[in-house]
């Protein structure tokens, strides 16, 4: 499938198109291959350590006001959720006869499960970042080049995630021969939105079976923070047919969804095309990307993956914004009353929680993604709160 | 003049078109047209306006450049479609060269009725492929502009087929597989690209990314019916140490490139 209602497609230049065409046959081909299937299960079991928890978060429950279940996607190896789209894809590129793997972050998690799944199947690997990314991620640059990966800082335009990308695709049409783009998200052209969301989706399906054996049925809202979107389809895939399972992503709202300054592409940005896809963007009048801002450089991009664009048009998702301010207060609240750090991206679905508990009331049962974990964001969590 | 009629002006005469482009608002609204003049004066047959975007992910560092600078100086679509219209009005065959998402933004069909207003003959979309052009196809095919689509060394026979039955005009042929970019040696792929695209159509093939200098334009002029010149038209108003001196490079470049096809011929 390349579209989503009207949004998804391939709007890349025509030189990318025997790539994209080569990828969508190997996939298609691994999907009903059971000995890739089995290949990735055992790397997802044996490699990642899924599946991941569901964690009862009681004390965090009774902060905010209904019962929060935490998938613990911050438990896997590489200590995000990312892992499981890199493994699915860095199978793919071997099975594709490809020596070589690029990538864009933006936290840097991407990019690390990348390089870790490149060290594993030995991959040459280039990771693109923007160069105000590599400054607030550091630890993660030094966590790629260590595991051996080469990290570009892209110094053009706003210096973040969407420039980055635009970095890999110049990287990918040049070298498309040798090389397969791990895009990180649900975004960019097809096969990739229906694709990094298979792989991303054993997150929901382990989740709706945990919570059928600890509760005995559905939870009553499914919520995850929402960049591109990649660990909020991985959590609401299984999800989607269950019509009693409310479904919430969190944007960043960065300053405030009134200011200039957030990253609210579904709640305030207008459809149109950004690396690929047909999806909302935020932009301005004449179609020109508006730069995006966020306390969490995992959600600072001006684009969403085409899917949500869908699931928002549908109804069936609701999205909401969270501003920098009440992430870091619930980043800082899960820290106090359950003695996890969370990443700061997961922190707005964490902030998110206690928006719908309002909603839906004190009996609700939430299932919260915990996309990643927080020692990455140590640094901005010191500035911010005034720890050093 | 539309750009395909250019190019039989051209073939009439014995030799390849020059396409040169240059983006709009650079270095200045004012400044990108004395540029597009001495373009003209230099004897381009077809001039591409470049409509600066903030995401240009088939353009390298030189083009990035010149549009991001164009941007920072306020460069609306507007401007674009009224340099377009100057151009135009200095008799030249003139189509204008976007990512699709300005188009989109602006309205597929007022873009098309102001581009055909101000005298523009059609589009060239980098990042459109004719699978995903639907709207635009039916608006150009009403409203008689040319659709400039793009085929690589790596489309395969089909892909030329089907790309270049969408193409009305002629076809933009992308000599490498990568970014816009002046190259120290032409490509060894284009010949076999352009022979290809010619088993499927008898429109005119245009080659460009890498082309900088007379010599391999004479080169390019061999086997295609269009050299297009880009990076290396913008890198002269780039590294310019006066505006004067970066059009009188532009001009003297062009002059250079109008003598290779010539030489070519």
């Amino acid at each position: 499938m390349t579209r989503f209602g009207p949004y998804g497609g391939r709007y890349v230049p025509e030189a990318l198109i025997a790539a994209l065409d080569q990828l969508t046959e190997v996939y298609e081909a691994a999907k009903l291959d059971a000995d890739f299937q089995g290949e990735f299960a055992r790397l997802l079991r044996d490699y990642a350590g899924r599946p991941s928890l569901l964690y009862d978060a009681t004390r965090f429950s009774e902060a905010i006001g209904a019962r929060v279940l935490l998938k613990r996607e911050d438990l896997n190896h590489t200590g995000a959720h990312k892992i499981n789209n890199v493994l699915g894809q860095a199978l793919l590129t071997t099975r594709m006869g490809k020596p070589r793997v690029i990538a864009e972050t933006g936290a840097g998690q991407h990019g690390v499960a990348t390089a870790t799944a490149a060290a594993l199947m030995g991959l040459e690997c280039m990771v693109y970042m923007g160069e105000v990314d590599t400054e607030r991620q550091a630890l993660n640059v030094a966590r790629m080049r260590l595991l051996g990966a080469e990290v570009t800082p892209v110094k053009s335009g706003s210096r973040t995630l969407k420039d980055a990308m635009n970095e890999a695709f110049r990287d990918w049409v040049t070298n498309v021969d040798t090389t397969h783009y791990v895009i990180g998200s649900v975004g960019g052209p097809a096969p990739f939105p229906a694709m990094v969301r298979d792989f991303a989706s054993v997150i929901g399906t382990e989740a709706r079976g945990q919570c059928l054996d600890l509760l005995g049925t559905l939870p009553d809202a499914v919520l995850a923070c929402v960049g591109g979107g990649s660990n909020a389809m991985g959590i609401f895939t299984a999800f989607i047919p269950d019509d009693s399972v409310q479904l919430f992503g969190f944007e960043a709202a960065g300053d405030g969804v009134d200011t200039d300054r957030h990253a609210a592409t579904l709640t305030k940005g207008s459809p149109g095309v950004l690396h690929g896809a047909r999806s909302y963007v935020l932009q301005d009048e004449d179609g020109q990307t508006r730069e995006s801002h966020s306390i969490s450089a995992g959600l600072d991009y001006p684009g969403v993956g085409p899917e949500h664009a869908w699931l928002k048009d549908s109804g069936r998702a609701t999205y909401l914004p969270v501003s920098d301010a009440e992430a870091m207060e619930a980043f800082r609240l899960l820290c106090r009353t359950e003695g996890i750090i969370p990443a700061i991206e997961s922190a707005h679905a964490l902030a998110g929680a206690r928006v719908v508990a309002e909603r839906l009331g004190p009996d609700a049962v939430l299932v919260v993604n915990l996309s990643g974990r927080g020692d990455k964001d140590m640094d901005t969590a010191a500035d911010w709160f005034g720890l050093v | 003049m539309r750009s395909g009629e250019a190019y039989a002006a051209a073939k009439a005469a014995g030799r390849a078109a020059v396409v040169g482009y240059l983006p709009a608002g650079f270095p200045s609204y004012d400044g990108c047209l004395e540029a597009m003049k001495a373009m003209v004066d230099g004897g381009v047959d077809i001039v591409e306006v470049g409509l600066p975007y903030s995401d240009p992910v088939l353009d390298g560092p030189v083009i990035q450049a010149a549009t991001e600078r164009a941007l920072r100086g306020g460069t609306r679509i507007f401007d674009v479609l009224r340099t377009a219209e100057a151009v135009a009005g200095m008799g030249v065959a003139t189509v204008v060269m976007t990512y699709f998402n300005p188009v989109l933004a602006y309205g597929v069909e007022r873009f098309a009725a102001d581009l055909a207003a101000a005298g523009g003959s059609g589009l060239i979309t980098p990042d459109l492929i004719p699978d995903e052009a639907a709207e635009w196809l039916e608006v150009a095919a009403a409203r008689d502009l040319e659709r400039i689509f793009l085929v690589a060394p790596s489309s395969s026979a089909s892909r030329i087929a089907a790309t270049v039955d969408a193409c009305d005009g002629w076809v933009y042929a992308a000599s490498t597989m990568g970014v816009t970019g002046a190259r120290a040696a032409t490509s060894q792929v284009a010949p076999s690209l352009v022979g290809r695209v010619r088993e499927h159509t008898d429109l005119p093939i245009g080659v460009g990314l890498g082309v900088s200098n007379g010599e391999q334009a004479a080169e390019v002029a061999s086997y295609a019916d269009g050299v297009i010149v880009g990076s290396a038209l913008v890198r002269c108003l780039l590294d310019s140490e006066s505006p004067a001196a970066g059009v009188a490079a532009v001009g003297a470049l062009t002059a250079d490139l109008a003598a290779g096809v010539r030489r070519a011929a």
